[in-house]
């Protein structure tokens, strides 16, 4: 056996990243961030709401969360659905209870088929990142630049329509991006996507349409990985919540906890206490803001060189 | 090895019961080695044809950027808890980190850690090498690392644990005296190679934190909890090596790198540790006897000997 020979050809090693997304930064040695409202502890919640169409698209690829039985999948679509119905509105109480503000990345299938929920979002004050059409809106390198674009572009419209402002931040399904996503979202207007999990606070890329802030809400921390995919309780979910945040208080910069969290997952009846009490335990902590990946982006300086 | 047999032939049978003691230094009972991975990944590999590296099409930004943040974030917060405790580092290296974040290389190299080889990139492979390519590799590792920090390397694991069936032969034929890659024993072992002298060091894949947390999905707490039961049983038994195989993108992550430093502060404090590197314990294991009294050992276990 042998390989090609360009196998040991090493193009990119170079000083930096093998890339020209963004420079490479270490956390530790940045100037210190200054939140708004100049707490030093962010918690920053985000809630996926979703629509899964229950004919799944498999192009380019199917999204987490999606169809998983032969047609039709009633137990999967109806599962998300409650998510939707009954979940999200459990997690709406408990941010009203807490008097958070909280992100929430909305497929703009939402806005078309249940705009009511749209309305009870903005009149609570929360701030809606698009976060593609529906779950079948899924995006990798292989989709056509002008597919990319036209989706990306009624997902925006969508749902400016529908609030009455065109949303600034974007999520991509699954996070996952093709090479020309970052470029696309500052050609239609975004300021900030939530999709690189590379780091605890918001930093620059570089397009050639120019910067855009990532606002990383870390996978490792969310519901998805921590309850369906490592299959750890709600509980256990709650002390790895407060151990992060304790840590992260104990660095003394300014620094952030994200909770990504999903209504079908979190909105659950025998989860949604142990949340509950994990906002009421956060809420009582000193020194703490509840902040948007708006206010997140926002506290990344304008001067800050792109790092 | 012994290509394409049923018996690998890599090294001699000897069971737990009745060994020679191993006297450590400082009549400590177990040799504690603290790995982490520090691993370049790169966003758009060459692929090789007997493994896929991406899940997803380039760029794979979960992927890619999961493993990114070991780089920005995760190594300095692991290695100020390993330092704060008194643990030096053994590095399993993708040695283009020394071309790429020479930041990160140099940090370690400070705190006193020893560097070994973990191949070029952790997305080349080496299946599929001829002789002539895996030298090339192994040369490029030795000189790579020599040129960033002086050292030269004792050790080999291989990049993502792709091997050849020569890869274990050619790594003694270099002069590497020990070789992580291979997991049937809790103390340094000769292994059969064509030339030289090549122990197995005792590294861990049950409780690296890839498997703690991907593959068992242990809570940051149960993962910690695994480590102290490890120590202890270990420390009990004496004589033995106890391997801490860690990423800094999984152990550095603010959910979990609370509950570990409370396995350094327990294993620091009982005593019972030789508190050290791979290195070192192979050198010991070479020169105090204890390479030729576990050759003794094997000798009386082969067939031959027995009839």
């Amino acid at each position: 056996m042998t390989l090609d020979p360009a196998y040991f050809d090493y193009p990119r090693r170079r000083p930096g990243m093998d890339h020209d997304l963004y420079p490479w930064s270490n956390l530790f040695e940045r100037p210190p961030l200054a939140w708004p409202g100049g707490a030093r502890m962010a918690v920053a919640i985000l809630v996926s709401l979703e629509w899964f169409p229950i004919v799944p698209g498999e192009a380019p690829f199917r999204a987490p969360g999606h169809m998983q039985t032969a047609y039709p999948d009633y137990r999967h679509y109806t599962a998300r659905e409650y998510g939707t119905r009954v979940g999200f509105y459990r997690l709406l109480d408990a941010f009203a209870a807490a008097g958070v503000r909280v992100t929430v990345a909305v497929n703009s299938a939402i806005a078309e088929r249940y705009p009511s929920i749209i309305a009870d979002i903005v009149a609570s004050g929360h701030e809606i990142v698009a976060h593609a059409t529906d779950m079948d809106a899924t995006i990798d390198s292989s989709v056509p630049e002008a597919s990319e674009r036209a989706m990306i572009v009624r997902a925006r419209d969508t749902l400016a329509a529908a609030t009455g402002a065109a949303p600034k931040g974007w999520l991509s399904i699954a996070r996952s991006q093709g090479w020309n996503t970052p470029r696309l979202l500052v050609e239609e207007g975004f300021g900030y996507c939530l999709d690189w999990v590379n780091d605890d606070l918001p930093y620059r890329q570089g397009t050639d349409a120019g910067p855009i802030v990532n606002v990383g809400y870390n996978h490792e921390l969310s519901d998805r990985q921590i309850i369906v995919v490592q299959q750890n309780s709600a509980d256990s979910y709650v002390e790895q919540m407060k151990d992060a945040f304790a840590w992260l208080a104990g660095e003394g910069a300014p620094r952030m906890l994200p909770l990504h969290v999903t209504p079908y997952v979190m909105g659950l009846p025998f989860r949604i206490g142990a949340f509950e009490g994990l906002l009421r335990w956060l809420r009582g902590q000193s020194d703490t803001r509840f902040l948007t990946a708006g206010d997140l982006a926002a506290g990344l300086p304008a001067e800050t060189p792109a790092a | 090895m012994r290509e394409g047999e049923r018996d690998p032939g890599l090294y001699d049978f000897r069971p737990w019961r009745d060994r020679p003691a191993i006297d450590w230094p400082g009549g400590k009972r177990v040799a504690v080695w603290v790995s982490p991975n520090l691993e370049y990944y790169e966003l758009d590999p060459p692929a090789n044809p007997h493994r896929k590296s991406w899940t997803r099409a380039h760029p794979d930004v979960v992927g890619y950027s999961h493993r990114d943040y070991g780089n920005r974030v995760g190594h300095w917060r692991m290695a100020e808890a390993m330092t704060r405790h008194g643990f030096p580092g053994s590095v399993s290296l993708s040695v283009a980190l020394c071309q790429h974040l020479p930041e990160v290389v140099a940090d370690a190299a400070a705190r006193g850690w020893e560097f070994f080889s973990h191949g070029i990139y952790n997305t080349r492979y080496s299946y599929g090498m001829d002789e002539a390519q895996e030298r090339a590799m192994i040369e490029d590792a030795i000189r790579t690392v020599r040129d960033a920090t002086g050292q030269t390397i004792k050790g080999w694991l291989a990049p993502a644990l792709t091997h050849t069936p020569r890869t274990l032969d050619l790594i003694a034929d270099y002069g590497l005296t020990y070789t992580c890659d291979l997991y049937h024993d809790d103390r340094p072992n000769p292994v059969h190679v064509a030339r030289g002298r090549l122990i197995s060091m005792p590294y861990s894949l049950e409780v690296n934190d890839h498997y703690g947390f991907f593959v068992y999905n242990m809570s940051p707490r149960e993962y910690a909890d695994t480590l102290i039961r490890q120590y202890d049983r270990l420390a009990d038994e004496g004589g033995t090596v106890m391997c801490i195989p860690l990423h800094a993108y999984l152990i550095g992550q603010p959910h979990r790198i609370g509950p570990f430093e409370e396995v350094l502060r327990h294993i620091a404090a009982d005593g019972r540790a030789w508190i050290t590197r791979s290195g070192d314990i192979a050198d010991h294991f070479l020169t105090s006897g204890a390479y030729a009294a576990a050759e003794a050992d094997a000798a009386a276990y082969r067939p031959e000997a027995a009839r």
